[in-house]
């Protein structure tokens, strides 16, 4: 172990694992698998951030043989939990399709369920949402709802009974960071399963202040594999989520507005 | 090509042929497919892997073989 390691250790043994439909995980960071210039950089980059989970896709096999593109031929899903996505899905009839099949590869019951509504803002339709989750919960499917950062679609999600509700940051791949703390804040206070911020983060600040909402974890993908170096970038995310987790167990100072001396104002020279 | 020596099916969304008389594992051999790396749908129903090798490939069917990808 090297020093930086042993830092994270001591810094994850002040903040307790977190379960997500029964399963428990010690890394808030959740990572995706794609838009990477190689697999060896993407597999160099999920170990570099520490992540347990890590999201996939379904798709058809390229019979053509023209890419190198299964990833279970990069990842070893000893190594880590993989969580299948209906990303591309623009229908709950589509997503439950893609949900099913994912499922039949055999590893676990968990989706990460996300259907478009919109093709240029990839925004979330919750109606299609609401109704494929509903389908998959009541199939046995441990159900991670991808969503918009709507306080009652996130509590109609909870309850037709997914173990995790995902509201948006900010648009899918945008790297524009949260722009509604506030929203996120308030789902975080409502739910009783965990809430992961997933989509919008584009650098480490993003993922920090991500955390300091208090939420129970956050997914991001392009803002490693879009990063010049995504390596580098995903050692930084696993700093900025321990940190930003570990501050808002902390309790922030009450920010003012006039400044505070930190040093005593008695005792000065005459 | 008689119809007792070849099928067409639709494979992955292409009008292909193959001799007949596949079974859905002889047709995941002959594309050099592991079964464990894939998941079969078969005229819109998912297969279980213990049925392939009872489960006869005929004209006309749709098979989709997917797998993982790189997705976020």
């Amino acid at each position: 172990m090297t020093s930086t390691d042993t830092s994270m250790d001591d810094a994850r043994a002040l903040d307790g694992p977190f379960y997500i439909g029964g399963t428990k995980f010690v890394s808030r960071l959740i990572v995706g698998t794609g838009k990477y210039e190689s697999n060896q950089i993407m597999v160099d980059a999920i170990r570099a951030s520490g992540a347990e989970m890590v999201t996939v896709a379904v798709r058809r096999v390229d019979l053509d043989r023209s890419k190198d593109e299964a990833i279970l031929h990069h990842l070893d899903p000893q190594d880590f939990f993989l969580l299948a996505n209906t990303a591309g899905c623009y229908t709950a009839d589509d997503a439950v399709r893609y949900a099913r099949l994912a499922r039949a590869a055999g590893f676990n019951e968990f989706v990460k369920l996300e259907v478009i509504g919109d093709e240029r803002t990839l925004l979330p339709d919750v109606h299609a949402t609401l109704e494929a989750a509903k389908t998959l919960a009541d199939e046995g499917f441990k159900v991670m709802a991808y969503t918009n950062d709507d306080l009652i679609t996130a509590l109609r999600l909870e309850d037709v009974g997914c173990v995790a509700v995902m509201p948006l940051a900010s648009p899918i791949g945008s790297g524009l960071g949260v722009v509604n703390p506030y929203f996120i804040r308030e789902i975080k206070a409502r739910l009783k399963v965990p809430v992961i911020v997933d989509a919008g983060v584009g650098t480490a600040s993003d993922a920090c202040v991500t955390m300091e909402q208090g939420v129970d974890g956050v997914l991001m993908n392009t803002a490693l594999a879009a990063a010049d170096d995504p390596v580098r970038m995903s050692h930084a995310m696993k700093h900025a989520v321990v940190a930003g987790r570990l501050a808002y167990l902390a309790g922030r100072m009450p920010s003012s507005e006039i400044a505070v001396p930190s040093s005593p104002i008695e005792g000065m020279l005459d | 090509m008689t119809p007792d020596t070849s099928i067409d099916i639709q494979l992955n969304g292409k009008r292909q042929s193959f001799g007949a008389g596949h079974t859905v594992t002889t047709l995941l051999e002959a594309l050099e497919l592991h079964p464990g790396m894939v998941v079969v749908e078969l005229n819109r129903e998912i297969l279980d892997r213990e049925n392939y090798d009872a489960i006869k490939v005929v004209q006309d069917d749709m098979i989709e073989l997917v797998h993982f990808v790189g997705g976020g």
